[in-house]
């Protein structure tokens, strides 16, 4: 009971109040490389997530062998193994999809999301806490980054799922042809929208934490 | 290999598919360490000098290691090795003569260092780095155009640091909505600086 109240909790802060991209503003580089459509969110996303699964496990199963002089180094070394991994299984069965993230799947091995998430967190705790944050964060982190996708490509070229569904891959046309606001596709679109997000979840939780307030005062009273 | 192609290479890196505001490489450490202007030109200089000699060092590496051996797939974390060890060669080699310059230039903090927060921002600019060792050897670029393209990239890299610097410095004393603060108003600054970028797409030199 406790363990699952634990887990809801860890939940809340990855998914949203201590979100990695929104809120840490962590790994922004791929996020705002990759968001171009969907699909591409979905691989980066699924991605990140094994390895940062895989990895936290691995280095807190190896946290008491590792020298604290060269935590950083392994975590690196671990990570990067594993992205290797997720590089070649990408390249061998979505050959399309490894195309288009190009440079960004090797670049997971020098995440500063992964990095802080394996060296704070999973190098202090026991194998099964270190799963669990690590799937978490990694949620959190694959979250905002479809956000952005959906965002991106729905306004931008008006359609959903560009590159798997819909005919020839074009994506399910949501939107009108020619309705989409061309800028949001472009390079420039992704800061833009991130802004858009990030400044909408800094007012969400400017609101709570009011309201908490609000509310801890009149009980008070 | 002629003057045009290493031009249209410099180019490219430096204007078209600008590292920041094009390809996004290096994002986090441009948006920390962009708040002042001396800040970012040490900065920018000093990842300058690291893509400059990791686009070298990966050329060779592949060249002579990897291909012949058939470990291509190993790319990735070769490039890591050599990247960490740049940086620790960095740090040794600019301690000494230049102790004041070196927080400043934020790369003597290597992938040794026991605090992860002082080892963060060496890392964002190693994922930069390691960019311009993949994109230089995987767009299958000769040994000349990759010294060309190292230092190019760098050089675009500076340029968007230190234009992006001076709009920040600007920023500090405007007044914006609440909750635009911090983040979010520099992403709008630099996806408008990235705007007047995409301009550039389709320079090309014949």
């Amino acid at each position: 009971m406790k363990m699952r109240m634990k887990i809801r909790q860890q939940l809340k802060e990855g998914l949203f109040t201590r979100n990695p991209v929104l809120v840490q503003q962590m790994g922004l580089c791929p996020v705002l490389a990759v968001s171009t459509s969907l699909c591409n969110g979905i691989g980066m996303g699924l991605s990140v997530l094994a390895v940062l699964l895989c990895s936290s496990v691995i280095v807190a199963l190896l946290r008491k062998i590792i020298p604290d002089r060269f935590r950083v180094l392994c975590c690196i070394a671990v990570t990067a193994i594993f992205t290797t991994a997720a590089g070649q299984l990408l390249q061998s069965f979505f050959p399309p999809l490894s195309d288009r993230l190009g440079i960004y799947v090797p670049l997971i091995a020098l995440n500063s999301m992964i990095l802080s998430r394996t060296e704070t967190f999973a190098f202090r705790s026991r194998v099964d806490a270190a799963a669990v944050d690590g799937a978490v964060q990694a949620l959190g982190y694959a979250m905002a980054l479809l956000l952005l996708c959906a965002v991106r490509e729905l306004l931008g070229s008006g359609t959903l799922g560009g590159g798997l569904l819909g005919a020839g891959g074009a994506g399910i046309r949501i939107l009108p042809e020619g309705a989409g606001l061309r800028v949001l596709v472009l390079p420039a679109g992704g800061f833009l929208t991130l802004a858009v997000l990030i400044a909408a979840t800094q007012y969400i939780l400017r609101r709570m934490a009011e309201k908490n307030a609000a509310a801890e005062k009149e009980a008070e009273l | 290999m002629n003057l045009a192609s290493l031009l249209s290479v410099a180019l490219g890196a430096i204007l078209a598919d600008n590292f920041i505001f094009s390809r996004f490489l290096g994002g986090s450490s441009f948006l920390d360490n962009s708040k002042t202007l001396d800040t970012a030109a040490g900065m920018g200089l000093a990842v300058m000098c690291a893509m400059s000699a990791a686009s070298v060092l990966a050329w060779l590496i592949d060249k002579f290691v990897l291909i012949p051996l058939r470990l291509e797939f190993l790319q990735t974390f070769a490039y890591i090795l050599i990247i960490v060890c740049l940086v620790q060669l960095a740090e040794l080699l600019l301690r000494k003569p230049l102790p004041a310059l070196c927080p400043k230039l934020g790369i003597c903090l290597s992938a040794f260092c026991p605090k992860l927060d002082a080892c963060l921002p060496s890392v964002r600019t190693s994922c930069a780095v390691l960019g311009v060792a993949l994109l230089s050897t995987r767009s299958g670029l000769t040994f000349v155009e990759s010294v060309v393209f190292g230092v190019a990239a760098g050089a675009g890299f500076l340029l968007a640091i230190v234009l992006f610097a001076c709009v920040r410095e600007r920023l500090e004393y405007s007044d914006c909505p609440k909750s635009f603060e911090g983040l979010p108003i520099a992403l709008v600054s630099a996806g408008l600086i990235a705007l007047a970028f995409s301009g550039f797409a389709g320079l090309q030199i014949r």
